[in-house]
């Protein structure tokens, strides 16, 4: 299977292509050469999954092939980087997920940004983040992964300040980049501190199950926790920090300054999920190492999602709602992975994880082209420009209410099958969890269905023009998205994706799939009544509760907290004094002695006067004098 | 009469130290010229009294003074081109006005 390095070198030649040309390329020309590329890299990828999953087992379990791999930087004997290419089953579903999102972004981007400026650069970056992504995802060694994951946050950061003459968006990416490097540290840290003990960076030996590879770490502590733990810990933090992990979720709101495609792409479907994979991909290490960490996954990611679910329910921005509509799914995919065991049914979390992440992954990148083609047409994010347009965006309001009851896990949408999985998987693990996380659910299909009836239902506010159905290079995608949508739960997942590698049937829990139905037909319904039509209900609740209403608004404060932390505490009380400390006693005495050896220079230089004898005179008088200290002291 | 070596080495302290009050208070480079000339002259004279005197069987005195004294002829040909050049750019050959040199 060779050929799949293609897949991933292809879009690497696209963005240079794209980027060195620039703008000798006609903007059509590039969008063109971008899409179909991409189309390949798709085509590829479906082949190397027909493939892959066509293989028989071995002893019952997907081997993991890599096809592809060569020594890159060897520092000593020991000390070596690798990159290749690994394929097993999650790596193949990635490859799909990613390459088909970033096809329908494509295409979709077509029309969305036709006759912007900076048409060709786009583009470019669109392949350079795919390039990195796909990279990211068939990583061999956790090494190759990190590069890879640096990659994809600097195409985020080029993406999110997209159109970089607008102040927001360039705060934007900044935040977003810094607030992830600051996460990637600990990622980095705890790289090292895991290669430092088990001498390896190699996924395949580190996921074998060996547990000689950690004795070494083995009775060594930090501050009460085994090292192992920290170095595992460390890992989810960079995990968190690219997968907007409460509190390190502060970024992914704002990116969406971003163009709109590009928040399909990267914040809903592919890079916000990285987390999730990261976790995945080394869930052997953290099930039988530290299960402590899953532990504390599975309560960052509860946390997470229930406070993300909450403030959704009060924002007006509709691209913000689904910002954070994902932070609280990709925080149900934690859960699931935290809960999760790694034998038979006990992997069922592992399984719905990845089913989720799927699933989410189609319907969310379909509600995010969905809110471009509504923004394409009222040229606004704030919900109180929109109401009724139904009746303008026929295709839009279909594919848009597909996925907003495949989000809600109203069967037959997919999103029923996976969500119910992750909700099974934490009723096994504790009731209080499961009871938790089926009340997040309730949440999500009643913000989701705020946002649908304030967008189509409800009253119509005046247009500058009327809203007219977008072109089909941007409706075409929503339709396939959708089609995929309806049809993605049927798919025995537990067949291509296991914890262990073996064949996983997945059996519907009738209980907690019936109960987590009426949740969500109960909390439609609640939205329904709210929000189909214009009611007072809504303002007077928040009236009623006027501090929480506010609080939740303005996101708990979060962003203020992190304003006061960086601003008053860090900037005033430690990178003050040490400025201070920088500009006066270090470039202080460097410049004192500069300044010291300037006035000698200047006080002896009177002493060259030019005449020769005048020189000698001195010379000879110290002669003298140096010959009767010697005669005197011998 | 036997002569004292420490004569000679009177004589040709004196002749170093007149030299060098000559080099430092003469203004003429004619005449510091001249004061070289002697402190390199008591020097020659050291070397062939020190090698008469305590080493008598040997050679090599009297031969570093004909080296020294040959060396010094090449150095008084060199110095008084310089002077010929110096007086034929400012006129004149008084070591005061050459400082040009500290710039």
């Amino acid at each position: 299977m060779e050929y799949t390095v293609l897949i991933f070198i292809l879009p690497l030649l696209t963005f240079l292509a794209l980027g060195l040309l620039g703008t000798k390329l006609k903007p059509n020309v590039s969008g063109s050469i971008g899409t179909t590329v991409l189309g390949i890299c798709a085509l590829l990828a479906y082949i190397t999954a027909a493939n892959y999953f066509s293989m028989p087992r071995v002893d019952g379990v997907r081997e993991t092939i890599i096809p592809l791999h060569f020594e890159w930087l060897r520092f000593t004997e020991n000390l070596k980087i690798e990159l290749g290419i690994l394929l097993d089953p999650i790596s193949v579903m990635m490859l799909v997920v990613i390459t088909t999102v970033s096809l329908m972004v494509h295409i979709y981007s077509l029309g969305y940004m036709h006759g912007e400026r900076g048409f060709q650069r786009y583009y470019a970056f669109l392949s350079l983040f795919t390039f990195s992504m796909l990279g990211l995802v068939v990583a061999t060694n956790i090494f190759q992964m990190y590069i890879f994951w640096e990659l994809v946050g600097v195409s985020s950061y080029l993406l999110i300040g997209f159109y970089y003459t607008k102040p927001e968006a360039v705060a934007a990416s900044k935040k977003a980049f810094i607030v992830t490097r600051f996460a990637d540290l600990g990622f980095l840290l705890g790289i090292l501190l895991l290669s430092y003990y088990t001498k390896t960076f190699s996924f395949e030996l580190l996921t074998s199950g060996d547990s000689t590879l950690f004795s070494q770490a083995a009775g060594t502590t930090f501050m009460g926790c085994s090292v192992m733990s920290w170095a595992m810990a460390l890992i989810f933090m960079g995990g968190a920090g690219k997968s907007a992990m409460f509190p390190l979720h502060i970024w992914l709101p704002d990116a969406m300054e971003g163009p709109t495609p590009v928040s399909a792409l990267i914040h809903a479907a592919t890079m916000v999920v990285a987390g999730v994979y990261l976790v995945a991909r080394l869930f052997p290490v953290y099930y039988l190492e530290t299960p402590e960490v899953l532990v504390l996954i599975a309560v960052v990611g509860a946390v997470t999602s229930l406070y993300a679910a909450i403030v959704a329910c009060v924002q007006t921005d509709i691209k913000r709602v689904l910002a954070f509509s994902t932070i609280s799914q990709i925080g149900f995919m934690m859960v699931a992975l935290g809960v999760s065991g790694l034998e038979g049914h006990e992997g069922l979390g592992y399984m719905a994880s990845m089913f989720h992440l799927f699933t989410h992954a189609m319907f969310k990148a379909l509600l995010f082209l969905g809110a471009g083609a509504i923004i394409h047409a009222v040229h606004s994010n704030e919900m109180s420009h929109m109401g009724g347009l139904r009746k303008y965006l026929p295709v839009t309001h279909i594919t848009f209410l597909v996925a907003c009851l495949a989000i809600s896990g109203i069967p037959p949408f997919s999103g029923f099958f996976s969500k119910d999985e992750i909700l099974a998987a934490t009723f096994a693990f504790s009731p209080v969890l499961g009871i938790t996380m089926s009340f997040i659910a309730a949440l999500t299909a009643f913000y989701m269905f705020r946002l649908y009836y304030n967008i189509f239902w409800g009253e119509e506010s005046s247009h500058e023009h009327t809203p007219h159905e977008a072109p089909k290079s941007m409706t075409l995608p929503l339709v396939f998205l959708a089609v995929v949508t309806v049809f993605a739960g049927f798919i025995p997942f537990g067949h291509f994706v296991s914890s262990n590698g073996e064949a996983y049937t997945i059996h519907l829990n009738w209980t907690v799939a019936i109960s987590s139905v009426i949740v969500a037909v109960i909390a439609i319904a609640a939205a329904t009544a709210l929000y189909k039509k214009k009611s007072p209900v809504p303002d007077r609740m928040a009236a009623a509760l006027p501090k929480l209403h506010h609080a939740a608004y303005r996101r708990f404060y979060m962003d203020e907290l992190y304003l006061f932390i960086t601003k008053r505490i860090i900037f005033n009380h430690i990178s003050r004094p040490i400025a201070w400390f920088d500009r006066h006693i270090i470039d202080g005495s460097l410049n004192g002695l500069a300044n010291v050896t300037q006035r000698v220079a200047y006080a002896i230089r009177g002493i060259q006067s030019g005449q020769v004898q005048q020189y000698v005179y001195v010379i000879l008088l110290s002669t003298v004098v140096i010959a009767a200290l010697v005669l005197w002291f011998l | 009469m036997e002569i004292h070596m420490e004569y000679y080495l009177v004589v040709s302290t004196i002749m170093f130290f007149a030299g060098i009050y000559g080099f430092i208070t003469r203004r003429n480079l004619l005449a510091i010229l001249i004061s070289i000339e002697l402190i390199l002259n008591s020097v020659d004279m050291n070397f062939v009294v020190f090698n008469r005197y305590l080493f008598p069987e040997q050679l090599e005195g009297l031969f570093f003074t004909l080296f020294a004294i040959g060396i010094s002829a090449c150095e008084t040909a060199v110095a008084i081109a310089i002077i010929i050049n110096i007086y034929r750019n400012i006129r004149n050959i008084q070591a005061k006005n050459l400082n040009q040199l500290k710039d």
